[in-house]
């Protein structure tokens, strides 16, 4: 008996080992080599954001492909295949998924980094990050959803205009790429008729690193290193020699400094509502009171500022500001004292007391909060899920997530706006015995941020992917009711905050309809 | 600990069929002994005994350390935790047990917003074998071996720490013990590797020290090192206890974030036992316990109070008893 028992119970442990193999295969590593269905050719024709015109920036002619200097770059490119490690390989293969996508992915990986509120100070105020010193606590920045969604539009908008203006000198030099110029290049991306000159990638290096630099000002080191071994990539992959790689950085980053200048003067800075230790933001609360209405107070112990109250008064990308405030703030949610409100109170109640396992499975999957890359990084993720398998050209990746991205900042924009034009109170502030099932965001509920941004996001991927236009609109819809289903969310916020999104998605779809891509 | 580890002393719950099971299964032949009542201690129960009982565990703490940093948190004010669950516990033979328990366990935050979670946690199975007994010097010294499993009965929460109930790993565990004991003073020590399996949660994402794009969380395993000393009499027992848990990897908790389940989760507790096993009526046992924690990394620091009653059912006895009554 004992022995049966004994080999029973090893038969049973080896089983359970078994069945706890502990590699973990990561999505993103799954995603092929880009390997275009249209090279997009013409996309120097197409029309930038914030570049007046695709030869705005000045791009030297290359030099000739049968000059000694350039057979010096030849040469650089096979001694760096010759020398190939399999690390090598693998890094080759995971840049050849294309620029835009991986620094996307570099990009979401920072906002998940940064995303978390600053710890009080011993007299119960709050520090505030600090650009200047970075790296001191508390870190800068505080990559909140408003902070994120503008980092993604900055960084998605500048990869496109500097796209843009490298297809146009492509087009115009028509540099064959090495492994066409010399048949003993073994091309580790897939082939392309796309010149090379000046490098798609590095124009995206260029622009990226130049914008993460204001954005995520402490990761210097780690932002460099990836931008050295996406270089080397290109290298090793002999998709590039050296003079295309320096073209098309100093190309991109020419075009950054655009949108460097205009992050210093969008209004972003003042948004935080504090200067000199004065609370500016205390006149939402005041305009709130003088109307009769409760006004949203922090549950947070001790009582932590609003996250960014002045964000409503950035500047938008696809719209002016006299819009956000005239066309597009949404009209007053129910007063707190009216019966419309007590029925929508009493709602969330229910789903704070009654969770089922699917409705904590939305929650948790769209909560975004601290420590992730916020509910813009979620979207820019299904964004691209979604254009893997579309096999699209980088110049076509670029304007898709330029596009969601301006839609998700100026969503960010719109909702804020309403948000601290209304500055009401959320559920757990009315009834303290409304509990939550994710962590209670700290600024005002109407609209809801994450139905926002979702209404915003599956507005611009269902114009850009119409096949999957009604799963994008579900996936909206799942997320701005985990909301309510959270208990942080009454129903108005999340119903209200995908319409307005909608309406934000439809600029970025006027837009997408003029610039010369369809 | 924002989540308890597998540790002695855990409210303990038989399934109904299991029990039934070893019921009708053990009932022929007579033994005794005293009473086995968990897998990390030296106490191994008779031949032929089932005890069985309930246990209730409440743990509490106020401070935690986020990474090695102690700190408070005015947004979860006190973090308790309460474990309650029938507990079972078979003696094959006198050097051969099994020990089973499945606790339902309720988390709460004293302050802030966030709801705190209850569910039947994991279902745990140890086997406890003693192939070693003899006399050293003036006293016995017993060598142990055990080993254990555990799984998850239900699909509950794990990435909502610290109020989850769980952290849905599967376990696999390996206990060496040694036992001496001189008259009625003992000194028991085990070490224990605990393999555990990875994880799946709810988002398509994480950030630990890098981004993670995948569901699948890596559970790195642990060790337990434990050591008792005391009195061991017929009626009472008292024992000193220091147990410490390390997590073999894992991560800190990065300031003013929320913790992870694959934290680099430390805890040393130190703390007392004691069980009282009256002559009438036979086969009673009270149980109880209050244990602190003494230093730890991304855990909580709590202090625990337990309390049990239990019965030793002789299995041999009710098979005479049935027969005498046919």
């Amino acid at each position: 008996m004992k022995k049966l028992l004994i080999k029973l119970s090893v038969a049973t442990c080896l089983l359970f080992l078994a069945a706890c193999s502990k590699e973990i295969e990561e999505a993103n590593l799954l995603s092929p080599a880009l390997n275009p269905v249209q090279t997009d050719a013409n996309a120097g024709s197409w029309k930038p954001i914030l570049l007046n015109s695709a030869n705005e920036i000045f791009v030297p002619a290359p030099i000739g492909t049968t000059s000694p200097d350039y057979i010096l770059q030849i040469n650089e490119v096979k001694s760096w295949q010759d020398k190939m490690t399999d690390a090598d390989r693998k890094m080759v293969r995971y840049w050849s998924s294309g620029a835009v996508l991986r620094w996307n992915e570099i990009l979401r990986e920072l906002v998940a980094k940064y995303n978390l509120p600053p710890y009080q100070n011993e007299d119960g105020t709050y520090p505030i990050p600090n650009a200047n010193n970075p790296l001191a606590y508390p870190f800068f920045p505080f990559s909140n959803p408003p902070y994120a969604a503008r980092a993604y539009a900055y960084v998605s908008a500048a990869q496109f205009d500097g796209l843009i203006a490298a297809y146009y000198y492509k087009d115009r030099f028509k540099r064959q790429a090495p492994y066409q110029i010399d048949q003993k290049i073994t091309p580790l991306v897939n082939k392309s008729n796309l010149p090379s000159y000046p490098s798609e990638d590095a124009v995206i290096i260029g622009a990226t690193v130049k914008l993460l630099k204001l954005l995520f000002p402490g990761e210097q080191d780690y932002i460099q290193s990836k931008a050295e071994e996406h270089r080397i990539a290109r290298l090793m992959a002999g998709a590039n020699v050296r003079d295309e790689l320096e073209a098309g950085e100093a190309l991109g980053k020419a075009v950054a400094l655009k949108y460097v200048q205009r992050a210093r003067t969008d209004r972003t800075e003042a948004s935080v509502g504090i200067v000199n230790g004065q609370d500016l933001w205390k006149e939402f609360e005041q305009a709130v009171i003088q109307r009769g209405e409760t006004p949203w107070v922090s549950q947070e112990t001790p009582k932590r500022p609003p996250m960014l109250p002045y964000f409503g008064k950035v500047s938008p990308l696809l719209f002016d500001s006299l819009t956000v405030v005239t066309r597009l703030r949404a009209a007053a949610p129910p007063s707190t004292k009216s019966e419309a409100f007590q029925k929508e109170l009493d709602e969330v109640m229910h789903y704070s007391k009654n969770p089922t396992r699917e409705r904590i499975r939305i929650v948790h999957f769209w909560a975004d909060g601290i420590g992730t890359y916020t509910p813009p990084g979620h979207w820019n993720a299904i964004a691209a899920e979604h254009m893997i398998p579309l096999n699209l050209s980088e110049v076509r990746w670029a304007r898709n997530f330029a596009l969601l991205n301006m839609s998700l900042m100026d969503a960010a924009i719109v909702c804020w706006d309403t948000k601290f034009t209304y500055y009401n109170p959320r559920p757990s502030q009315v009834n303290p015995e409304i509990k939550t099932l994710t962590g209670l965001p700290n600024f005002p509920a109407y609209v809801s941020g994450h139905s926002t941004f979702s209404g915003a996001a599956a507005t611009v991927l269902g114009h850009l992917i119409p096949e999957k236009a009604s799963s994008f609109n579900r996936m909206a819809l799942e997320a701005s009711n985990s909301r309510l289903y959270g208990a942080i969310h009454y129903r108005s916020d999340c119903e209200v905050g995908l319409e307005l999104g909608t309406k934000v998605g439809n600029y970025a779809i006027q837009r997408a309809r003029t610039d010369g891509a369809n | 600990m924002f989540l308890q580890p597998k540790q002695d002393f855990r409210p303990k719950h038989s399934a109904f069929s299991l029990k039934f099971f070893v019921l009708i299964f053990f009932t022929l032949i007579n033994g005794k002994a005293s009473f086995a009542q968990t897998d990390i201690d030296a106490i191994m129960m008779g031949k032929k005994l089932f005890c069985a009982g309930i246990m209730y565990n409440t743990n509490s703490w106020n401070n935690y350390w986020e990474g090695t940093l102690k700190r408070d948190n005015p947004n979860l004010g006190t973090v308790s935790t309460n474990m309650i669950g029938p507990m079972g516990s078979l003696g094959v033979s006198s050097k051969f047990n099994i020990i089973f328990n499945l606790p339902y366990i309720k988390t709460n935050a004293s302050a802030g917003q966030l709801r705190g979670f209850s569910g039947l946690q994991d279902l745990s199975l140890w086997l406890k074998w003693k192939p070693i007994k003899k006399k050293v010097g003036k006293g016995n010294l017993s060598i142990f071996t055990i080993g254990g499993l555990s799984s998850p009965v239900s699909d509950y929460v794990a990435d909502y720490l610290p109020l989850s109930i769980g952290l849905q790993s599967r376990h696999i565990s390996f206990r060496g013990m040694a036992d001496y004991q001189v008259g009625v003073w003992t000194t028991t020590m085990s070490g224990t590797y605990v393999s555990r399996s990875n994880i799946e949660i709810d988002r398509t994402s994480y950030f630990t020290t890098r981004m993670h794009f995948t569901n699948e969380v890596y559970m790195p395993d642990a060790t337990q090192f434990n050591l008792r000393m005391g009195y061991r009499g017929k009626t009472w027992v008292f024992e000193a206890v220091l147990d410490k848990w390390t997590t073999l990897g894992g991560f800190d908790i990065t300031r003013n974030n929320m913790p992870f389940p694959s934290n680099r989760m430390n805890m040393t507790r130190s703390g007392i036992n004691m069980k009282y096993e009256p002559a009438v009526p036979k086969g009673l046992t009270l149980i109880g316990g209050a244990h602190t924690t003494v230093a730890g990394r991304n855990v909580g620091q709590t202090t625990n109070f337990q309390a049990g009653l239990f019965y030793i059912f002789n299995l041999n006895s009710k098979k005479s008893e049935n027969s005498r009554k046919k």
